[in-house]
């Protein structure tokens, strides 16, 4: 029997606002999927978007839906989230919202391991406002802000998360769906703050001046940049050069935050120090 | 009977805080309202609330927003310049009608300005903290005891009226240490008002359907009652809309439910005012320079009273007309360069108002408001 999103979905809001051929939706049935298989009630399940496409994931959502400003949406889940430690909370961004204007935001979630599941839906530029480059616009593409291509150094959002700490870091891309939900699968089950780099494609704002109109021809260059961490290691330098790893790339188990300042209110109400 | 106690009135405010409800802080240092993150810091954990040192001005406000959103009793703390940075959060606030209390304990600016002086400089962007059209709630307390009963009334205006409401503390009130006389905590919390509650049908709940003049009723989240909340203007169960029809409506709602309900929402103090010729205009510390300064003219023979909005936004407008029209004199005296004087300039229609206004960090005091105000007569 065909997998029935309605129930996840508010389907009144149905046609999306994104693209025709957009990876947005693939990523949206993909965090629905893994809902479901989780069995998470969406009662419980509060999603927390910021501006761009990528914002309006919320509101398709059939959950407790926040849509917040420009680059803030972690801050505003971090609120969420400590208020209400036992619920789950998940953040969308896009590449700009969640890496340049909202960077800090990122980076001091990563840092204290709070249990948020935060996907950066990557799709290489600002797509709302019509091309501008992102921090993650590969070098010497066309953007409206660099009509002669594209000199900003191309950012690789895990390694970011890796410096800041994160203790669940991977990377996939809405191309390959069945993977993508294996790796938020495991990235939700995990206590802590879990980082999704999920590459998307955008080939009216990016694709149509960079030779690659057609979705198809998007899709396939985000293939062609992607490479199992398995394959990656093996990969000379050269090779490794505009390569990114996908799957889990990190995993390991560290105090999350809530359960920290849980020890804070038994140690504020007993009069000791937190015991580490 | 009451409970005395010595104490600040920055300490004031975390304690009345608490006192209303409050188990969500979230703030980043500044000079001079750090204080008052350092005792939410340290009580919240005592009472199961949080409390959570953010990255940024920005983050500290966002949390609190989200921390209210999803059904805690939430404040931040800044002084102007973190003030500015949370401006845009703030609007948040005010277009997804989710309450918080803002303390500003202000310091000279613009910008880094003046950090550890006395200054009333965030008068005029308490009015308008951000961009677009709303209407703001202010409240400056004059005393110890009003560091603590404004706090209440703060959370009680915020929970009430669904918004965003700033505590507006000078560095004098803040800072000031005396003994002062509470409400036993029992009648406290007979006073503290929490924020409506939609118990109905879950599938007909419409959080933003509210009638005019009315707020929001925003249930906490994680109880079933889903919805949407956006900065986009939005309409009836919060789903973004371009309709002009309602997005009208909404700014109409949004203004109306603070400028129309001024009956319950403004407080101000008259001081010796029912004989006298001169009024003075002053709120914060420099009320308590022109309550002294009130005496010395009296002994001089010069009936001055004072006029003091406690409610800075929305201003107590006709009172300010009654004033415009009964006084042969008015003066008004604030620690920036004249913010407030344009209110009551507005609301009162005079053009012969006596001024006396500093924004160099330093107090006005009452011998100075005796000489500009002989100087008037």
């Amino acid at each position: 029997m065909a997998f029935d999103y309605s129930k996840y979905l508010r389907t009144d809001k149905m046609p999306t606002l994104w693209c025709w051929g957009c990876g947005d939706g693939v990523i949206l049935k993909s965090v629905i999927r893994v809902i479901d298989e989780l069995g998470w009630d969406m009662d419980d399940v509060c999603i927390v978007s910021g501006i761009g496409c990528s914002g309006r994931f919320s509101s398709y959502m059939n959950a407790n839906t926040v849509h917040t400003t420009h680059g803030r949406a972690i801050a505003y889940a971090t609120g969420i989230k400590m208020a209400n430690p036992d619920k789950k909370v998940i953040v969308i961004t896009g590449d700009g919202d969640g890496s340049a204007i909202g960077g800090n935001h990122t980076i001091h979630g990563c840092r204290r391991n709070i249990d948020l599941k935060h996907i950066i839906i990557n799709n290489f530029i600002y797509g709302l406002t019509n091309s501008q480059t992102s921090p993650t616009t590969p070098k010497g593409m066309w953007t409206v802000t660099a009509q002669r291509g594209n000199i900003d150094p191309t950012f690789d959002l895990c390694k970011l998360a890796e410096g800041a700490g994160a203790s669940f870091i991977a990377r996939e891309s809405m191309t390959n769906p069945t993977k993508l939900e294996k790796v938020l699968k495991k990235g939700f089950e995990h206590k802590g703050y879990s980082f999704f780099d999920v590459f998307s494609n955008c080939h009216i704002n990016l694709g149509r001046k960079n030779k690659m109109g057609q979705a198809k021809e998007t899709l396939d260059w985000i293939d062609s940049r992607i490479v199992s961490k398995s394959k990656f290691e093996k990969f000379t330098p050269e090779e490794q050069d505009g390569k990114y790893p996908t799957g889990v790339l990190r995993q390991e188990e560290q105090d999350e935050y809530c359960d920290m300042y849980k020890k804070v209110q038994y140690a504020s109400q007993n009069n000791e120090q937190v015991k580490f | 009977m009451g409970r005395k106690l010595i104490t600040t009135g920055n300490d004031l405010v975390s304690m009345a805080a608490l006192e209303a409800g409050c188990n969500f802080f979230a703030g980043y240092p500044i000079t001079p309202s750090s204080d008052i993150m350092h005792n939410m810091s340290v009580e919240l954990p005592k009472f199961d609330g949080h409390f959570i040192q953010m990255e940024d001005e920005i983050g500290s406000v966002c949390a609190a927003i989200g921390a209210s959103m999803s059904g805690a009793k939430a404040m931040t703390g800044s002084s102007g310049p973190g003030i500015s940075l949370k401006s845009e959060q703030i609007g948040y606030s005010f277009i997804t009608e989710v309450p918080l209390v803002i303390v500003n304990v202000m310091r000279g600016g613009p910008s880094t300005g003046l950090p550890t002086h006395v200054s009333q400089a965030d008068v005029g962007q308490a009015k308008y903290p951000t961009h677009g059209d709303y209407a703001s709630i202010s409240l400056c307390p004059g005393s110890l005891e009003e560091c603590y009963s404004m706090t209440i009334e703060a959370f009680n205006l915020a929970e009430k009226y669904m918004t965003p409401v700033f505590l507006l503390l000078d560095e004098t009130v803040g800072h000031m240490q005396s003994e002062v006389e509470l409400p036993d905590l029992e009648d406290v919390k007979k006073m503290v008002i929490n924020r409506e509650v939609y118990t109905g049908d879950k599938d007909t709940y419409e959080p933003y359907n509210a009638p005019m003049d009315k707020p929001a009723v925003l249930n906490p989240f994680f109880k079933g009652y889903k919805y949407h909340v956006t900065g986009l203007h939005h309409g009836h169960k919060g789903f973004p809309t371009e309709d002009p029809v309602q997005s009208q409506y909404n700014i109409d709602r949004l203004t109306g439910k603070v400028n129309n309900n001024r009956g319950d929402i403004v407080k101000y103090a008259e001081y010796m005012l029912d004989d006298a010729d001169i009024c003075i205009i002053a709120y914060g510390s420099i009320s308590r320079s022109a309550k002294s300064a009130i005496a010395k003219l009296r002994e001089k023979g010069i009936k001055a009273g004072m006029f003091r909005p406690i409610t800075l936004w929305p201003s107590p407008d006709k009172q300010l007309q009654e004033i415009g029209k009964k006084f042969k004199h008015i003066f008004v005296t604030e620690l920036n360069m004249g913010q407030y004087l344009e209110e009551v300039q507005r609301c009162t229609k005079r053009d012969d108002i006596g001024t006396l206004h500093r924004a160099n960090g330093k107090p006005i005091p009452p011998l100075e408001i005796v000489a500009k105000v002989e100087e008037m007569l």
